[in-house]
């Protein structure tokens, strides 16, 4: 009977899509909800530490910067490189990277969901205006900012996967058309 | 050699790389009124303003400071905006201890500069990073505001 056969390959399909769908952004999802990932995806100021706190000096993400609508650099007088250097000093203590600063207002992640960020990836006008997963994914490969995330010194936490294996997921999740995990209806 | 200009003079210094340039500063070329606070840049105390933004210096390599134009307290009051906020906190006799009060008015100074008038939310975001363990705050706001013509 036909069924005999295609009844195991419509089990196949859905065990596929179960493992090679939504899941696919968990590993993702992993990096990107990171507790240090997410400290510079904010909206009004910066955060710091494994506990998320409030940037020291309640540092705001201000008007500084080439983009005074968007800020992102501090108060124009006190900009994220009047203590952030290209790389980190005191011995650690003070992380560096060149171009330190908040992501753009846009691109904020605090208190969103895995499905939420998942799609905010997907759109330019909030993914920092990448079309397509290349690019989005390139800003995750070389950014030095992002980077710094596996190489913050002074015994920092770094994400749970390394770098080549976050690429990969990229890679993996990209290749079967990015998609998202639905948030549970209450 | 590392090429420095600082306060207006060309200044070349044979030191490391790496070197704080508040050591620099301090240790090498006795320029003793910008001050070590915490060295980790988080007090403010060793504000110098480099291409007229405040840096911490304790934390900036002085390589990192080449080829850029470096002022420190001792020279500020030759700006506008530093003259006024000297005067201001003379006037209002800002200081207790005084220790951090050089970094203080490289941050108002450097605010002034750029925004000659500021509310009290630009004053914060401006200042937050500059610590007065005598607790000064409110005579540090009163003389920006003085300084900026404002009652």
């Amino acid at each position: 009977m036909w069924w005999s056969f295609a009844l195991p390959l419509v089990f196949a399909q859905l065990a596929a899509s179960a493992a090679g769908g939504p899941a696919l952004f968990d590993p993702v999802a992993s990096v990107v909800m990171h507790r240090r990932c997410l400290n510079c995806h904010q909206a009004d100021a910066p955060r710091q530490t494994d506990r998320g706190v409030r940037h020291a000096q309640r540092v705001v993400r201000g008007t500084g910067g080439a983009n005074p609508r968007d800020g992102g650099h501090g108060a124009p007088t006190l900009q994220c490189q009047a203590c952030h250097q290209t790389t980190n000093t005191a011995e650690g203590r003070v992380p560096g990277v060149a171009h330190w600063s908040l992501a753009p207002r846009s691109m904020t992640w605090e208190g969103l969901s895995k499905a939420q960020i998942c799609q905010q990836l997907k759109d330019p006008a909030r993914n920092g205006n990448r079309t397509t997963a290349h690019e989005m994914i390139e800003h995750m490969r070389v950014d030095p900012l992002v980077l710094w995330a596996w190489n913050p010194g002074a015994n920092r936490t770094t994400p749970p996967l390394d770098h080549a294996s976050f690429v990969k997921a990229l890679d993996a999740w990209a290749a079967a058309g990015m998609p998202c995990p639905q948030d549970k209806t209450p | 050699m590392i090429k420095l200009l600082i306060n207006g003079k060309a200044r070349a210094l044979d030191v490391p790389d790496d070197m704080p340039l508040l050591y620099a500063l301090r240790d090498i070329l006795g320029l003793t009124g910008t001050k070590f606070g915490c060295g980790m840049a988080l007090c403010g105390a060793c504000t110098i303003h480099v291409d007229g933004q405040p840096v911490r210096s304790c934390v900036m390599p002085v390589s990192a400071a080449a080829g850029k134009r470096l002022t420190t307290i001792e020279a500020v009051g030759a700006t506008p905006a530093g003259k006024r906020a000297q005067d201001a906190w003379l006037e209002l006799q800002v200081a207790q201890c005084g220790y951090c009060q050089s970094g203080q008015i490289m941050a108002a100074a450097a605010l002034l500069a750029h925004t000659p008038q500021p509310t009290d939310e630009e004053i914060d975001a401006a200042m937050s990073g500059n610590i007065c363990r005598c607790g000064t705050y409110p005579r540090i706001r009163a003389a920006i505001k003085r300084a900026a013509g404002k009652p």
